[in-house]
């Protein structure tokens, strides 16, 4: 893909302000830093057992956020593809925390509303919430029936007779039980979207060290 | 010897059988587990994604209840679980900011957490805490000529460094071994089944799936041992779907680590939730010991 011609070191303005949401939501993992340590040895793409679905590869994500297009990167499979086995973060020689990284990602993607519609991971990871939020524990029936309906309801269909299967060896529950201390669930909800609100529309000026290793550093300062 | 017992929500529904055959093992070996009362969902992988804050806060309830008890000992077997709450005290242990918003919204909840909960996988504990000397004396059936494959799974022997090696972890084959199985050559012991891919893409997870079937089949396994519901889900219910789209033949039962071990306690087949298992396990079991 190839992008328009820039100054050198100048980001757009769409991408500076995916730049700032991201490394927000980097500042919360511990040793998230660390990114400024790639060497581009490739291990992790080469641990990665998922690697081969991806449109760009873990070391290509580190290197693209290093070149200010992040918004390639999220508009990238990858961030979705990854199924957290940690491989990548254990391997990497130099502690990059890139499954974290990875989260990091996919929660700026997701404020920016960058995926594609009825996508799956956020169908799936929506309608997981909204139960925990609910009941206090998830339910599988559920979750899947939600997420089929929204996505694909034929699907549902074809996953009936394994589900039929689960359900004569009593490996089904019907009907899911809200936990007593759902009211202790809805107070922690409460408590965090306080947090986060009100959340000011901030103006992100432009800032030479945004591009490369240093944005990291500067925004955990 | 007591512990805590987080159960988790997968084990209330398809992983039964892992429910059922932990307590039953535990039992057998005379230690008690109590479930924590009233727990919620971890979070797992997916709170994570929409919502880091929120998910170490839902996630630290947990923590917080069980710092009530004296124990501060948690056994969580569910995979995702394990990993969760793991990371929940390591993230609040090694962000200051984190801690604050966490603490914060606890207490907002009427809920204190102090870090001082030690979360444990039940193999960690059967290993390190029972130790397999006291559990080969508990044996009345020897494993011999069992051949298992013991497969971890990625998430309870990463990212953290856990009670094993993070690659090629040897606790479970430790333990069949000494009960007289011998654990078949099998590589990808630490490899992704997948997980939640193969609800959002099936397609790059069947083929993960597949390759795991396949080496145990190539090197002879009776059955996979696994240590964790999703895995045991992917790699159990989805084999006839493996099947007609690799045009394999896989018929290989996937029990819980805790199911194979339970037999050879001596536990009934009902006790360890095997008639609930889609696959049935046929091992030869060596005779009763008196």
């Amino acid at each position: 893909m190839h992008t328009e011609a820039r100054i050198p070191g100048l980001l757009p303005a769409s991408e500076r302000e995916l730049r700032h949401t991201f490394l927000e939501q980097a500042r919360l993992v511990p040793g998230a830093e660390r990114i400024t340590r790639c060497l581009q040895c490739g291990t992790c793409t080469g641990s990665c057992p998922v690697s081969y679905a991806m449109d760009i590869p873990p070391r290509m994500v580190i290197a693209l956020f290093r070149a200010g297009e992040i918004g390639r990167i999220l508009r990238s499979r990858t961030i979705w593809i990854c199924a957290s086995c940690y491989m990548c973060t254990t391997r990497c020689p130099q502690g990059i925390k890139i499954t974290d990284l990875l989260y990091a990602l996919k929660r700026t993607a997701l404020e920016a509303k960058l995926y594609p519609h009825r996508f799956p991971v956020y169908v799936l990871s929506e309608s997981f919430v909204s139960l925990v939020n609910r009941y206090g524990r998830n339910h599988e029936m559920l979750l899947l029936v939600r997420y089929y309906l929204r996505r694909d309801p034929l699907a549902l269909l074809r996953l009936l007779p394994l589900g039929w299967k689960l359900f004569r060896a009593g490996r089904v529950s019907l009907l899911p039980r809200r936990i007593r201390g759902v009211a202790a669930i809805r107070q922690i909800l409460g408590a965090s979207r306080a947090l986060e609100l009100p959340r000011p529309k901030e103006e992100v000026a432009y800032d030479k060290t945004m591009v490369g290793y240093a944005a990291v550093e500067k925004a955990r300062t | 010897m007591e512990y805590l017992y987080y159960p988790g929500c997968s084990l209330e529904t398809a992983g039964k059988p892992y429910d059922a055959s932990l307590r039953a093992v535990f039992a057998a070996l005379g230690v008690r587990l109590i479930e924590l009362e009233d727990w919620n969902c971890c979070g797992a992988t997916m709170y994570m994604s929409v919502d880091e804050t929120t998910s170490l806060a839902v996630s630290a309830r947990n923590l917080a209840l069980a710092a009530r008890d004296a124990k501060r000992e948690l056994v969580a077997p569910c995979s995702a679980c394990y990993t969760v709450l793991l990371k929940t005290n390591r993230f609040l242990r090694e962000s200051p900011e984190l801690r604050e918003k966490v603490d914060h919204i606890l207490s907002e909840a009427g809920l204190r957490y102090d870090l001082s909960v030690a979360v444990r996988h039940p193999l960690d504990v059967l290993v390190n805490d029972v130790g397999l000397e006291a559990v080969a004396q508990a044996a009345r059936r020897s494993l011999e000529g069992v051949v298992v494959a013991p497969y971890y799974g990625c998430q309870i022997v990463r990212p953290e460094r856990g009670f094993d090696h993070r690659e090629f972890p040897g606790a479970m084959d430790r333990l069949f071994e000494r009960l007289g199985a011998r654990s078949a050559y099998f590589p990808p012991k630490t490899r992704c089944c997948g997980g939640m891919l193969m609800t959002t893409f099936p397609e790059v997870c069947l083929q993960l799936v597949k390759e795991l079937l396949e080496c145990a089949a190539e090197n002879q396994a009776h059955c996979l041992a696994t240590t964790c519901p999703m895995c045991q889900m992917n790699l159990e219910a989805y084999q006839p779907r493996v099947n007609a789209r690799f045009r394999t033949a896989f018929q290989i039962p996937v029990v819980y680590f805790t199911q194979l071990l339970g037999l050879a306690l001596g536990c009934s087949e009902q006790e360890l939730g095997l008639h609930r298992n889609l696959i049935p396990l046929r091992v030869p079991l060596g005779a009763a010991r008196a």
